[in-house]
């Protein structure tokens, strides 16, 4: 099963959406609830960076008995230093995410610690592509 | 302990997700950082926040939450008001400031 979600970046009303679509589909597949849960963690992190950071991406996941990719691409700023980004606390987003209760600097730790793996490619002033996997066994 | 159980208990206000007040609790998260609350928080958790945005309902539903309760007296947001009826998750009212209210629902959940 492969699903395609376009993210608005700015717009946090709908943060979280393709995240909920994607564990309705593993809900289906009868598999244990901490494997949903780190998958939807990691999902959730990730969408939610584009919608603070980015203009706008796109998400794809792809999903078979052994696991599930997700591969996020946005056009945004970039990340300039992606050691410092993967660290607990750091983080560049603005006031008024932060007020929301986002931008605390947890986003990237928390995909790190829930994914099997997480690879990140970022060009500054260009846009940064995640990929994300989770094995289902 | 229902969610119903424990609004009786402590007296706390119905805002929303009237469907949803037959969910078992299995403990509690304390915290205002979504990511935080993303991360550590368990199935089944009462979840206590002064954050009224339609966003905790997002984090409530991934992660399968009992209810929320909204401190201080502050009142959710219609987005997610309309999200917690959608999903049966309650969200819930105390004037109370946070760490009072997670004393009071830490006692019980002890019991």
């Amino acid at each position: 099963m492969t699903f395609t979600y376009e993210i608005e970046g700015g717009n946090f009303s709908r943060a979280g959406s393709a995240s909920s679509d994607i564990k309705k589909a593993l809900k289906q597949l009868d598999l244990d609830y901490n494997i949903i849960k780190r998958v939807v963690v990691s999902i959730y992190e990730a969408e939610v960076n584009i919608v603070a950071h980015a203009r706008r991406g796109t998400l794809t996941a792809d999903i078979d008995a052994d696991g599930i990719v997700v591969v996020l691409d946005d056009e945004g700023p970039g990340i300039p230093d992606i050691e410092a980004a993967m660290t607990t606390g750091f983080s560049t987003a603005s006031p008024r995410v932060r007020e929301m209760g986002f931008g605390a600097g947890m986003g990237l730790p928390n995909i790190k610690k829930n994914a099997d793996s997480l690879h990140i490619q970022s060009t500054v002033g260009v846009g940064t592509r995640l990929e994300i996997a989770v094995n289902f066994k | 302990m229902t969610v119903k159980d424990l609004t009786e208990a402590l007296e706390l206000k119905v805002f929303s997700g009237q469907q949803g007040l037959q969910n078992e609790i299995s403990g509690g998260y304390t915290s205002d950082l979504l990511s935080d609350v993303m991360g550590h928080c368990k199935q089944n958790d009462v979840w206590v926040t002064l954050q009224t945005h339609r966003n905790i309902m997002a984090i409530a539903s991934l992660r399968e939450l009992a209810a929320i309760v909204i401190v201080k007296g502050f009142e959710p947001e219609a987005e997610a008001i309309n999200k917690s009826n959608e999903e049966n998750i309650p969200i819930l009212g105390t004037s109370l400031g946070a760490f009072e209210i997670s004393g009071k629902i830490y006692e019980l959940l002890k019991k």
